[in-house]
């Protein structure tokens, strides 16, 4: 008994992280859902859900139970084992790959040697949930999504790739927490040292996550759905779940690797200290928001519920501004808490813009062909990344061994790998013109 | 005692998964098995805490390998393949080349008896990754060049053969 107790103690939190993580990603993930349909909402100048609950903020749960309870239908002829196991395979990728990422400066299921390495491999092995599933459905819509979905897959892991590989050359270190620590102690994220290394990954996360316009997989005008074509039910949350994960992950490696993680914008800059008090008052002025709309929703009910939601933001407010006075909690001072608490907040306020700005592609770029997807992955963003990694290798070269100051070194790489696009994007339009002709000659 | 067991999970899972990649009928099946016994080495690996040779089975095999291997599969047509004869007949050289082979085994095993390897040593914990590197681009920087152009050239044999006009 005492041995398994003292087996357990060290690994004691990273369990209660890995809880937490597996309890309320889900949660999580409904609620993006219900982020993105008011972002889609707003910008097509609607409403979005407003029935279940104050604005529709009980719709994920709605969703959820009406989901859990539907029939489960598996295809006569489907392969059922791997149907079975197919959507657990997404989903098991995706969470594990969450265990490497520092949330906080101590809020970090594992600190690997091998972190960013060990997050593109194990979230690589998602992609064997889609295939699968596609392939055991045995129907021509899931097999032609699959097809697709592993192709495009394949091509756009080569730029992911090639980006954070120019982000590690930096950053000379795989610990994901080594990684921002030393943008920390740099004094600045790495997306304003690489730009072109955090487009290319934003571009290709974009066809990682199978998202608009890259979302072939599952066109609806072509492929019904998809991959997920003959899922329905539970099953298909599961791969709703999977790709709201990976989602999460692409979003996580950008914050990490080029949007300083846990840090505040700003870090070194004492002047701007006052960017401390951001988190609690905009968590206090959403309390605030709650309690002005109370008196407006039409049911007891709803407006319970808005209070309830209006004391949760003023619990955080308050969490999130304890550390800002000088007061002691049984023997640690608060300031000490500041970079756990804050941390957390930041983290994920980055995750958060990161995929708002795939929200907002997704609604404002429509989707592109099969043929002019390849082309885009193959004939400009490997070409692009590649030269990328080769400027900024020598680049670090040049400040870290020759003595260049890094700002100039980095900024001609980036002008050198810029004329190359500029290049490659006037002979690809040159040589698609010279193919097609005049009739689809703009394409 | 955990290591020991953790070693006996990864070695049976390998193993059994290992003989069911040849046994089953189906394809897809087998495919899966097969991620399954890479899985397993991958574990063994993680247990002698060479993370980075962990990772890097993971990223290339299941990552890379078995994702065209699953995508080759599924354009083959199943049924015929279903039909068609699982072994081939040839079982003497089969007997004589699995005897060949375990022998080989008995005899590596009989000369390893004297060593016990008792655990991993100490100063191998820390960062191999790095110490990868540093002997992969320092020490060996010829053979790994030579290793890497070898692999450029398949590439553009496969390019050149498999496009018709370039």
């Amino acid at each position: 008994m005492n041995a398994l107790v003292e087996f357990f103690r060290p690994h004691l939190m990273p369990l209660i992280y890995a809880l937490i993580i597996v309890a309320v990603l889900p949660l999580i993930a409904g609620y993006i859902v219900l982020l993105e349909r008011k972002i889609m909402a707003d910008m097509q100048a609607r409403l979005g859900p407003m029935r279940v609950g104050p604005h529709g903020l009980l719709q994920p749960i709605a969703d959820a139970v009406k989901l859990l309870i539907k029939e489960d239908i598996i295809p006569e002829n489907a392969d059922r084992w791997i149907f079975w196991l197919a959507p657990l395979l997404s989903v098991t990728a995706g969470m594990l790959a969450l265990a490497a990422f520092p949330f906080g400066p101590g809020f970090q299921i594992a600190d690997l040697n091998i972190g960013l390495l060990f997050i593109l491999g194990i979230s690589s092995m998602g992609i064997f949930g889609i295939v699968l599933g596609g392939w055991a459905s045995n129907s021509h819509y899931s097999l032609l999504g699959a097809l697709r979905s592993s192709a495009q897959l394949v091509s756009y892991e080569t730029a992911a790739g090639m980006a954070v590989v120019a982000g590690l050359l930096l950053a000379g270190t795989l610990s994901t927490r080594r990684i921002v620590e030393i943008q920390a102690e740099q004094g600045t994220w790495f997306i304003f040292l690489a730009p072109i290394a955090f487009f290319t990954y934003l571009v290709a996360s974009i066809a990682e996550t199978n998202r608009a316009p890259f979302d072939l997989p599952e066109a609806e005008s072509e492929l019904v759905a998809g991959y997920m074509t003959e899922y329905s039910g539970f099953r298909w949350a599961l791969y709703f779940l999977a790709e709201y994960t990976n989602m999460v992950v692409v979003a996580s490696v950008a914050t990490t690797l080029f949007l300083g993680g846990w840090l505040r914008p700003f870090p070194n800059v004492r002047s701007l200290a006052f960017l401390d008090y951001v988190p609690p008052l905009l968590m206090l002025l959403l309390a605030g928001y709650c309690f002005y709309r109370t008196p407006r929703q039409p049911t007891k009910v709803q407006q319970a519920f808005l209070v309830a939601v209006g004391l949760l933001c003023l619990l955080l407010g308050v969490v999130l501004f304890l550390p800002m006075l000088p007061l002691t909690f049984g023997g640690i001072e608060a300031p000490s808490l500041k970079p756990a608490i804050h941390g957390g907040f930041w983290f994920l306020f980055k995750v958060l813009v990161y995929m708002y700005v795939f929200m907002w592609l997704r609604f404002t770029v429509p989707r592109y062909r099969f043929d002019q997807l390849m082309k885009l992955g193959w004939h400009f963003l490997i070409p692009i990344s590649i030269v990328n990694v080769m400027g900024i290798s020598i680049a670090v070269v040049l400040y870290r061994e020759a003595g260049w100051p890094r700002g100039v070194a980095l900024f001609l790489t980036t002008i050198l790998t810029l004329a190359v696009a500029a290049y490659l994007a006037v002979v690809g339009g040159r040589r698609e013109s010279a193919t097609m002709g005049g009739a689809e000659g703009s394409a | 005692m955990l290591d020991l067991v953790l070693f006996y999970f990864f070695a049976t899972l390998a193993v059994v998964s290992a003989l069911l990649v040849v046994t089953r009928r189906n394809v897809v099946h087998s495919a899966i098995f097969l991620i399954t016994a890479l899985l397993a080495t991958a574990g063994i690996f993680l247990q002698l805490q060479a993370e980075f040779v962990f990772i890097v089975q993971i990223i290339l095999y299941v990552g890379g390998i078995m994702v065209l291997f699953v995508f080759v599969i599924m354009l083959v047509n199943l049924d015929v393949a279903v039909r068609q004869l699982q072994f081939n007949r040839s079982w003497l050289v089969g007997v004589v080349l699995a005897v060949a082979l375990g022998a080989q085994l008995a005899y590596a095993l009989f000369l390893g008896r004297t060593v016990h390897i008792v655990g991993v040593p100490g100063e191998l914990k820390a960062q191999n990754t790095e110490q990868v590197g540093q002997v992969l681009f320092q020490n060996y920087v010829l053979p790994f060049e030579i290793a890497s152009i070898l692999l450029l050239v398949a590439m553009i044999g496969a390019v050149v053969m498999a496009k018709k006009r370039i």
